[in-house]
């Protein structure tokens, strides 16, 4: 069992002192939730958990790692993060020791609280089914049709970097077709994707959730909060928010993994994952070139070579 | 009624609802407990203009302040939202200071308050000194009886809405029907985190081991501050240029770092720690010191909207366990 093995390696990690804390997942206090736990004890190791909603990407702590060692548990999309952090020099090689998981795809907890009337009290995962309970209700639901559109579309859900795996590889083949959203995206006219666009933004509060969770978005001065230059006002003008969320797509060129943990954070609901996959999408047909893959070679974005292609300027 | 804007919960998107003007009765959307954004954004709204300037001549001249020029009524707020309202309005209005924009927008509002029937579990109004039908604050206040609403006018702008003849007097047994609906909603809310007390009880944590574990998870958005009904920080900036621009008020997050950073690059909360901990400290210790009353009214949204699952829940309960429990190790 994964759960079993996690907490196997990381008792053993710390004990042998390989690493300072093991940073996975641990129980949260709602159902279909769980919360990212950092265990420095031996002892406390059982805390650790897995199932199907470990949807965080530990990753993006590792900017706060100063001169720890740490056991990260990461899924394939987080260890695709990883590589893409570690190509950007983001950590020492010895700072991190990979405990990686073989993905079984993550459940949306929104679209399973969606499919029942009243709230969920009690959640079970029970092979391929989620027991969900409430006031008054009582429902198995087939976790297949409950998953996030980022892990439909999945094609890298082994661990592409990792010092150890737990549990068995699995097949690499998305449920749906890759880049579906972003696909679906391009065939709208472009006054219909600007609609779309706008719709999605204008709910935006600016709490920067997607900024702070992607484990790319570490600048010491994110643009937003510049004020010398000032690249953009503060409040909720239709232009700004625009701005901020063409930019911040824009800067994942080459490097978003995409685990969607920007549109899992988002708490007003905006879809922000089919920007990211035309981005990837783009890459990969220009440049051929997929995030985390190769540990070697630099994004598309980060690098000049005299043979780019350069249809693009006309 | 038409001399009134009527501001009620509107879905925004699936499961994602906000306080909006209302122009067709259709729009409104009671169907969650509570609203994503709280109420408090109909007085201090995320992003105001303070007023505007041009230059004429060679001077500048400010050309407009917009106040609100219509009476304004509040539907379908919770208790907490409201109860949250009167707990920003001891800041924004005092004998020492009073902010005009926030008044004025409250002195034109009636508030409709709407009891809560089925409270969720995130809630947890009662332990913060409030409860799912707590009618301080409305000037009316409804209850849900399913056919009808049960409807208490409790102040004298409540009361304006009788001499309208849009009430019929109640029945004797809604009255039974109303104690039924209470009762349910307290027992489901319960009162389990020890809100009382924590006041006392954090002012010897200052340098506790405590923060060190509070922090660790966060990753420092703002959701729990912004979606807060009682956080009120804001930012004042200036748009535009010498010709023209605007003086608009924002609001603000102790989560960022560029919250306290200084001019001279000096950052006093240096990282997420001492910003979670000012996150706490204000609403269950410095705010308590100064109003006496915790600046929490327990909706639960930073509960349920945090994208690392922070239960500050969990937070008010470690503050009183025994020894609070720090990492054994210094911050990460």
């Amino acid at each position: 069992m994964i759960q079993e093995k996690i907490r196997e390696k990381a008792r053993e990690l710390l004990t042998n002192k390989t690493v300072d804390l093991i940073i996975g997942f641990g129980e949260g206090s709602l159902p279909l939730r769980t919360t990212p736990r950092f265990i420095r004890n031996p002892e406390k190791v059982d805390r650790l958990i897995w199932n199907s909603f470990c949807e965080n990407n530990l990753s993006a702590y590792l900017h706060k790692l100063g001169q720890f060692k740490v056991g990260l548990v990461v899924k394939g999309c987080d260890a695709r993060s990883v590589v893409a952090l570690s190509l950007e020099k983001r950590f020492k090689a010895d700072q991190l020791f990979l405990i990686g998981v073989p993905c079984q795809r993550m459940v949306d907890r929104r679209k399973v609280s969606r499919a029942v009337k009243g709230e969920i009290l009690q959640a079970r995962e029970a092979g391929d089914l989620i027991d969900v309970k409430g006031d008054g209700f009582e429902v198995s639901l087939k976790r297949d049709d409950f998953l996030y559109s980022s892990c439909q579309v999945c094609i890298h859900r082994n661990p592409t970097r990792t010092d150890v795996l737990v549990g068995d590889p699995v097949e690499e083949s998305p449920l749906k077709e890759t880049y579906q959203e972003a696909k679906a995206f391009e065939k709208m006219s472009p006054e219909e994707r600007w609609r779309f666009f706008e719709k999605e933004t204008s709910r935006c509060i600016r709490c920067y959730a997607c900024r702070e969770v992607c484990p790319m978005c570490y600048c010491a001065e994110c643009f937003v909060d510049s004020s010398n230059p000032k690249w953009i006002e503060k409040g909720l003008s239709p232009s700004d928010l625009d701005f901020y969320h063409i930019v911040r797509a824009y800067h994942q060129t080459g490097r978003c993994s995409g685990c969607g943990a920007c549109e899992r954070a988002c708490p007003m609901g905006i879809r922000l994952t089919y920007l990211t996959q035309k981005l990837t999408m783009d890459v990969k047909e220009l440049f051929d070139f997929e995030t985390g893959i190769d540990t070697e070679t630099l994004p598309p974005l980060s690098t000049y070579e005299m043979e780019d292609k350069q249809e693009f300027i006309k | 009624m038409d001399e009134y804007d009527l501001f009620a919960p509107v879905q925004l998107a699936e499961g994602v609802s906000v306080f909006r003007k209302i122009d067709h009765p259709d729009e409104v959307d009671l169907s969650s407990a509570n609203t994503q954004k709280p109420a408090k954004e109909l007085f201090f709204p995320q992003s105001e203009v303070m007023f505007r300037y041009e230059k004429v001549g060679k001077r500048n001249q400010i050309v407009s302040l917009d106040e609100e020029n219509r009476e304004r009524i509040l539907f379908g707020a919770r208790p907490c939202d409201i109860e949250a309202i009167s707990i920003i309005e001891k800041v924004f209005v005092s004998e020492e200071y009073t902010d005009v924009y926030f008044l004025d927008k409250r002195k034109k509002t009636t508030l409709m308050g709407l009891g809560c029937n089925h409270p969720i579990s995130t809630c947890f109004c009662s332990s913060a000194g409030g409860d799912p039908f707590l009618r301080a604050g409305s000037d009316l206040f409804f209850i849900d009886l399913g056919e009808a609403y049960f409807v208490e006018l409790l102040t004298e702008k409540g009361m304006a809405f009788h001499q309208n003849k849009f009430f019929k007097e109640a029945d004797p047994r809604d009255l039974t029907l109303v104690k039924e609906l209470e009762g349910k909603a307290f027992e489901k809310v319960g009162y389990t985190i020890p809100v009382d007390g924590i006041e006392k009880r954090l002012d010897l944590m200052g340098e506790s081991l405590f923060w060190d574990r509070v922090h660790e998870i966060c990753m420092g958005c703002r959701i729990c501050t912004y979606l807060c009904p009682t956080c009120h920080c804001f930012d004042i900036v200036d748009e535009g240029g010498h010709q023209r621009g605007q003086r608009v008020r924002n609001w603000d997050s102790c989560l960022s770092p560029l919250y306290s950073l200084e001019t001279s690059g000096h950052n006093p909360r240096p990282s997420c720690r001492e910003r979670t901990r000012q996150r706490l400290m204000h609403k269950f210790n410095y705010f308590p010191k100064n109003f006496n009353q915790v600046a929490c009214v327990g909706c639960g949204r930073c509960i349920l909207y945090c994208p690392v699952h922070f239960d500050i829940r969990q937070a008010i309960l470690w503050t009183s366990s025994k020894r609070p429990k720090g990492s054994e190790r210094g911050v990460l």
